[in-house]
């Protein structure tokens, strides 16, 4: 088997748009559930009404900039109708709302025919060329030996990346200052935070909203890069793919969605590839693990990554572990 | 120092309900009942301006429940409650506080995965970094920030929690706890304090410095009231002692008068009667 075809591929994956979109979609998931401590299970949900606010928009004759628009504002709406009802309530409101509402609205834009603005399962492809219109570099390929992007993947890439370190940035200044304070305080208590006159709705508004609309930016990357959007790319566990990228890197730690992102593709490419030349070496039976089941072994895997990472380091690779401690007493 | 010297409730004759003669919060017609259980009923209560009321009453007395209602963490029944001025009822928790009312909490509510000076420099109001608009610019708050911070110290010092201002408050004591949170709620700034058991756990010394502390910022013109179980306490510091039994207020007026009030002795005396019978029954 070719272990250095297989390293080589994880890392290329590790690097890659996808595992920059996750990191980007765990940097805003990370100022809402690391940061405020709310339940958003409906991440998803903000990464579909970015890419489809984006793809509607181009394929109905506008421009890409209008597109992205579009989708910021499609994220600010949805922050909006996840936060507006539930946010005055206890925190399993926003829950149940968030994982619910995620799915009925994904059914909706699944549902109508080829003909609709969201053309139904056919989804919407190539809405991304202004994007590509714009790339600077020159044709050829780029990077070290296997590991290597043609221009296309750089640009889509390099771009990735900086949005990536620009939200990074932009979470660092918001909860190192003094707003950032009351969005922890609110985290773990809010009534103590309310007896000191701080308006606990409208900051838990404004971190679902931002974190929310961060989440629209990673769908916008993925849906462009892939020049295509389809209802079933949005399904739940999506969202759980996330919250598991943020758990690993470590919740309310600056640079932990990066770390979670990159490890978990890392992994997940690695298992995949690393399972598949096992089988075709014969050195695992096929009557214990086909090709067909590595998608499920990967995932079996993830989880009990998680669980290992829960006993034995529960704040995650980058977290404070006093904080956790803090917690047990 | 005997408080009377400095009590401005002379005159007012020690009934439930009387009126003082220039009152920072008013209350009336306050009702609260879970269930069958009427937690509080209040007809008429005034805080004088400046003064240090004691709150007692026996263990389920309705003393929290009443915090619990004026500072808009609970929903009364029915009442109006005024705060210097401003109509408190319907009011939002939040909100309270910013008129100058603020409380702590009987079970400590210091926020543990913060800093010591991080709980207190929270705790301050209208800080400009905590717009949206502008948390992002550093230098617009820089400033105000450094002044809150010279305040927290100044309050840690007092506390004696100067020692742990870079640790996480989940590493306090339960007094140290306390102490946290009674400090947090003076960075606020507040005029008048509503303090549920502020002493519990707290070493005596300490205790002194803390209540001398709320001497002189009731010289400064700070109005108290504290929720406190020993009667020692009570009567030394207090201007003026509110008795609440089974949600009601049966007797109020200078320590003195309390110590003697009959009502208050029969609601104390039966509660002990009934704990020492439950306790040597079960021992
Ligand atoms: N959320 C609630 N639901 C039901 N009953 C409640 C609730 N809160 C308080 N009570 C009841 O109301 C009554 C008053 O309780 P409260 O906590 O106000 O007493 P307290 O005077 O503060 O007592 P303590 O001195 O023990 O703190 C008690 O009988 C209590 O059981
Ligand atoms: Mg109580």
């Amino acid at each position: 088997m070719d272990i250095v075809e297989v390293l080589a591929d994880a890392i290329r994956v590790a690097i890659g748009p996808l595992a920059a979109a996750y990191a980007l979609a765990a940097v805003g998931l990370n100022l809402q559930f690391g940061y405020t401590g709310l339940l958003n299970f409906g991440h998803v949900a903000f990464l579909m009404v970015g890419a489809y606010g984006t793809a509607i928009t181009v394929d109905q004759g506008g421009p890409l900039w209008l597109g992205l628009l579009v989708g910021v504002a499609a994220a600010v709406a949805l922050g909006l109708l996840f936060g507006l009802p539930t946010l005055r309530l206890r925190a399993d409101y926003l829950a149940i709302v968030t994982i619910a509402a995620a799915e009925v609205l994904r059914i909706l834009i699944r549902g109508p025919g080829e003909d609709s603005l969201t053309r139904g399962v056919f989804g919407i492809q190539r809405f991304g060329n202004d994007f590509f219109d714009l790339n600077p570099f020159p044709n050829g390929e780029y990077g070290i030996g296997r590991v290597s992007f043609t221009e296309r993947g750089l640009w889509v890439l390099t771009v990735a990346w900086a949005l990536v370190a620009v939200f990074t940035v932009l979470v660092v200044l918001l909860t190192r200052s003094p707003w950032g304070r009351v969005l922890r305080a609110i985290r773990e208590d809010e009534d103590a935070a309310r007896s000191l006159g701080k308006n606990v709705f409208v900051l838990k508004l404004q971190s679902l909203v931002i974190g929310g609309v961060i989440g629209a930016f990673s769908g916008m990357l993925l849906a462009i890069d892939r020049q295509s959007v389809n209802p079933d790319s949005y399904l739940p566990v999506v969202t759980f793919a996330i919250y598991t990228v943020l758990i690993l890197g470590g919740p309310a730690s600056r640079l932990g969605p990066i770390v979670g992102a990159v490890l978990y593709w890392f992994v997940i490419q690695f298992t995949e590839g690393f399972a598949r030349e096992a089988i075709r070496a014969g050195w695992i039976p096929e009557s214990v693990l086909d090709e067909t089941d590595i998608g499920a072994l990967r995932f079996a895997l993830v989880g009990l990554g998680l669980m290992l990472l829960m006993i034995f380091r529960p704040q995650g690779i980058l977290g404070k572990r006093e904080e956790v401690l803090i917690d047990a007493q | 120092m005997p408080s009377e010297t400095a009590a401005p409730v002379t005159g007012v004759a020690p009934e439930p309900g009387v009126a003082k003669p220039d009152p920072i919060l008013s209350v009336s017609g306050l009702r609260k009942s879970f269930g069958g259980l009427v937690a509080v009923h209040v007809d008429h209560l005034e805080c004088q301006r400046g003064t240090i009321t004691g709150l007692i009453g026996p263990n389920g007395a309705g003393k929290t429940t009443m915090f619990n209602l004026l500072t808009g963490f609970d929903r009364a029944d029915a009442g109006t409650w005024s705060f210097d001025g401003s109509q408190l009822e319907g009011m939002l928790a939040y909100q309270i506080p910013r008129t100058g009312l603020v409380r702590t909490f009987q079970l400590t509510k210091a926020l543990a995965k913060m800093t010591v000076l991080d709980n207190m420099t929270l705790a301050a109001t209208t800080q400009r970094g905590e717009r949206l608009r502008e948390c992002l610019v550093r230098p617009l708050w820089r400033q105000q920030e450094r002044e809150i911070e010279a305040r927290a110290d100044a309050l840690l010092e007092r506390f004696n929690l100067a020692h742990m201002r870079t640790e996480y408050a989940g590493t306090l004591s339960g007094g140290q706890r306390k102490l946290l949170e009674m400090a947090r709620a003076l960075m606020v700034e507040p005029r008048m304090l509503l303090l549920d058991e502020p002493t519990a756990g707290v070493n005596p010394a300490l205790l002194q410095s803390i209540f001398d502390h709320v001497r002189e910022l009731r010289d400064d013109g700070m109005t108290v009231m504290f929720v406190e179980h020993a009667m020692d306490v009570v009567m030394g510091i207090s201007d003026w002692v509110v008795c609440m039994v089974e949600g009601q207020v049966i007797a109020e007026g200078p320590p003195a008068s309390i110590a003697t009030n009959d009502a208050v002795i029969d609601a104390y005396l039966g509660a002990k009667r009934t704990e020492e019978a439950q306790t040597g029954g079960g021992g």
